[in-house]
């Protein structure tokens, strides 16, 4: 049989029964992100070789961007373990057609996430002092604990898929060991979604203990602070319609339909149903912040705000426009299957997140607690902004190379023969 | 909310009434523990002084107006909202007199006591320390210099203890009892005013445990229950108002 010089020079690696761009385009695409990436490199060289005095943090602000980011891509990434536990735990068998994407936006949050925090301490050699001198009181210890391991059940996770390429998958040890993977998949995503959901809790708890930070303290609920709760619901609140959200830009970046609109709002389903738990426990909390830590810190609800970029804009945001509105439209059947609203509230309900962890991590540094303190605003410089653009272009490598070679979808077939028929 | 509390506890009076603001106390400071000099000193956010002077206004106009200085150095909670929150135990409140340390070696940088920290009493190590003009002969050898990427703060000059302990070692006598004035931190000696005081908070005869018992005397946001080692004492109304966050309606105490 001739060769078909039609099909781009890779065409063998693709997975079964399906059909890609040319290499040339795909190349052209790699170099774009590629040329993100070296700039993100740049800033991360700087970095290390010079020490963080070459980004805009200081001695109000040790934690900025970087924590922002890193907060609100592991709560992104939630959807990995969330629908893991809901696929392989409690069967809901249809979420099998999103669960390798799941997967791999879970270790690309969390791997990236890993990345940025080797920039963000002072002294990455000494991380593993982290196992080797652990504080068991420090919430701190708890997120590097269970933020290696739980990288580690991702890679697991991301293995056989890796291995069920279709060239790869020919070689029959690999293919065996592909297989039994999946077989052991259920424990794997059991152990991810203890792990994970004690280290988004954990996260949040991080700021609840901070009894000196009367913006973000929550006391106890027995041991834990109230925002080690939150976290976690707000993660798993949202995470599902990133996914969604990021198949999305995947498919109209591709041309293809790869998933299908009803795992699409299935997904947006649960997340609405996560998000309305979540709201319940927020408004409640924000009243009990208001009514009870404030005053106990001899601070009025008004001090805790400045300006623009510190305003009570951000939270009536987060609570309503981000909160409130994306819940209504996920659980209401008739608004959820309306694409543009459907896509907007995962929109809105991934910003809400993301402006949670903003102002936990920066409002509630800048907040002056000493009387004669002033406010002190932050924001990002280049090498902050570069580093945090690595991880994006990393994330978008590593999806692309995913996407192109690996079975992702198991819908992309049936979805693209329906539409060509 | 549990407090640590040891047999010896040491602690500060400053004097808000004597402060005169002149930053006698931060440059002995800087001296005395090798505080490396920054480059641009101009982000005062970012620059390394162990001990700040905030000043303090009354915000009233000319002729009610009225300053006081406020010199700030680590509060030595006895409660200390960084302790507990560091992953790899690198700052401790330990037996040392109620000194809440810090052992740079083991330090990561995370910054998360610093987050912690409502006074701003931590300081991070954002570039190599580089000593100027041969200026790093100068340096005090009791007191290691850190290196980038760790966090810092005041110890009360506690190589100066370990001095003071050695001596009285040397003499025979109980270095657990020492005299007033045996031990103080490099800030109190320097200050031209005699605003700060320094001893044993635990021990009668140190004038500091009288001035601490003053009805005059205040801790720095008492309320959020750090349980300092710093006292503040002031005879005006409006400055130890200005030490917590007093609701309008509040009374100040004393
Ligand atoms: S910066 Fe250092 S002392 Fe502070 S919490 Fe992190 S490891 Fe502990």
């Amino acid at each position: 049989m001739g060769k078909n010089y039609s099909l781009p020079a890779d065409h063998e690696l693709f997975p079964e029964g399906t059909s890609r761009c040319s290499l040339t385009k795909f190349s052209i695409w790699m170099g774009l992100v590629g040329a993100v990436a070296l700039w993100g490199l740049y800033a991360a060289f700087r970095v290390l070789a010079e020490g963080l005095g070459v980004t805009a943090l200081d001695d109000y602000f040790g934690f900025g961007l970087w924590i922002t980011f890193d907060l609100a891509v592991i709560a992104l990434g939630a959807g990995a373990f969330f629908t893991g536990l809901l696929r392989y735990i409690l069967n809901i068998d249809p979420l099998k057609n999103i669960i390798n994407l799941t997967v791999i936006i879970g270790f690309i949050c969390y791997s990236g996430a890993m990345l940025i925090l080797v920039l963000d301490v002072g002294q990455p050699i000494r991380a593993w002092f982290g196992y080797w001198h652990a504080n068991v009181h420090s919430m701190l210890t708890e997120v590097i604990f269970c933020i290696t391991c739980y990288l580690i059940v991702l890679i697991i996770e991301y293995v056989p898929l890796i291995l069920e390429q279709k060239q790869l998958n020919k070689i029959p040890v690999l293919h065996h060991i592909a297989h039994n993977l999946h077989v052991w998949m259920p424990l794997f995503a059991g152990i991810g979604a203890f792990l994970s959901t004690f280290h988004q809790g954990s996260l949040g708890g991080m700021y609840g203990v901070l009894f000196g930070r009367p913006y973000v303290l929550r006391d106890g609920f027995f041991i834990w602070p109230w925002t080690f709760f939150l976290f976690v619901i707000s993660a798993v609140g949202s995470g599902p319609v990133f996914t969604v959200l990021i198949a999305t830009i995947m498919e109209k970046m591709t041309g293809k339909k790869l998933v299908s609109w009803e795992i699409k709002t299935l997904m947006g389903k649960i997340a609405g149903a996560m998000l309305l738990v979540y709201l319940v426990f927020k408004f409640a909390d924000t009243y009990a912040w208001a009514i009870d830590v404030l005053p106990r810190s001899g601070l009025t609800f008004d001090q805790n705000f400045y300006q623009t970029i510190y305003g009570k804009w951000l939270l009536w945001s987060e609570l309503f426009l981000c909160g409130v509105i994306p819940c209504v439209i996920l659980l209401t059947p008739k608004l959820r299957n309306n694409p543009v609203l459907f896509y907007s509230a995962a929109f809105l309900d991934c910003a809400g997140i993301t402006i949670n962890r903003y102002v936990f991590t920066v409002q509630a540094l800048a907040m002056p607690v000493l009387p004669f303190d002033t406010w002190e605003t932050y924001a990002p410089n280049w090498a902050e902004w570069g580093a945090s653009a690595l991880v994006l272009a990393y994330g978008a490598i590593i999806l692309s190379l995913s996407y192109r070679y690996l079975p992702v979808f198991p819908q992309e077939r049936s979805l693209n023969a329906t539409k060509s028929n | 909310m549990q407090t640590k509390e040891f047999t010896i506890k040491w602690g500060m009076a400053i004097d808000l009434d004597k402060c005169t603001g002149c930053g006698a106390c931060m440059v002995a400071c800087q001296a005395e523990n090798n505080l490396a000099p920054i480059a641009d000193a101009s982000n005062k956010i970012k620059v390394m002084n162990w001990i700040t002077v905030y000043e303090l206004s009354n915000g009233k106009p000319y002729p009610e107006h009225d300053v006081a200085y406020l010199p700030r150095p680590c509060q030595q909670c006895g409660h200390p909202p960084c302790v507990s929150v560091c992953p790899v135990i690198a700052t401790d409140k330990n037996e040392e007199g109620g000194i809440v340390s810090q052992v740079t070696p083991r330090c990561i940088g995370c910054r998360y006591c610093m987050a912690a920290c409502p006074y701003h009493a931590r300081y991070f190590n954002w570039r190599d320390p580089v000593w100027p003009g041969g200026l790093e002969k100068a340096l005090t050898p009791d007191v290691s210099v850190r290196p980038r990427g760790v966090v810092e703060k005041c110890t009360f000059c506690h190589h100066r203890w370990m001095a003071a302990k050695d001596k009285a070692i040397v003499e025979g006598r109980d270095p657990m009892d020492l005299a007033e004035g045996e031990y103080v931190t490099s800030c109190t000696e320097a200050c031209p005013n005699g605003a700060i005081t320094f001893g044993d908070l635990n021990n009668e005869e140190h004038e500091v445990a009288k001035l601490a018992s003053s009805k005059h005397a205040h801790r720095l946001l008492e309320r959020l229950g750090a349980h300092t080692q710093v006292y503040y004492v002031s005879r005006r109304e409006w400055v130890l108002r200005q030490l917590d966050n007093y609701l309008e309606d509040e009374k100040v105490k004393g």
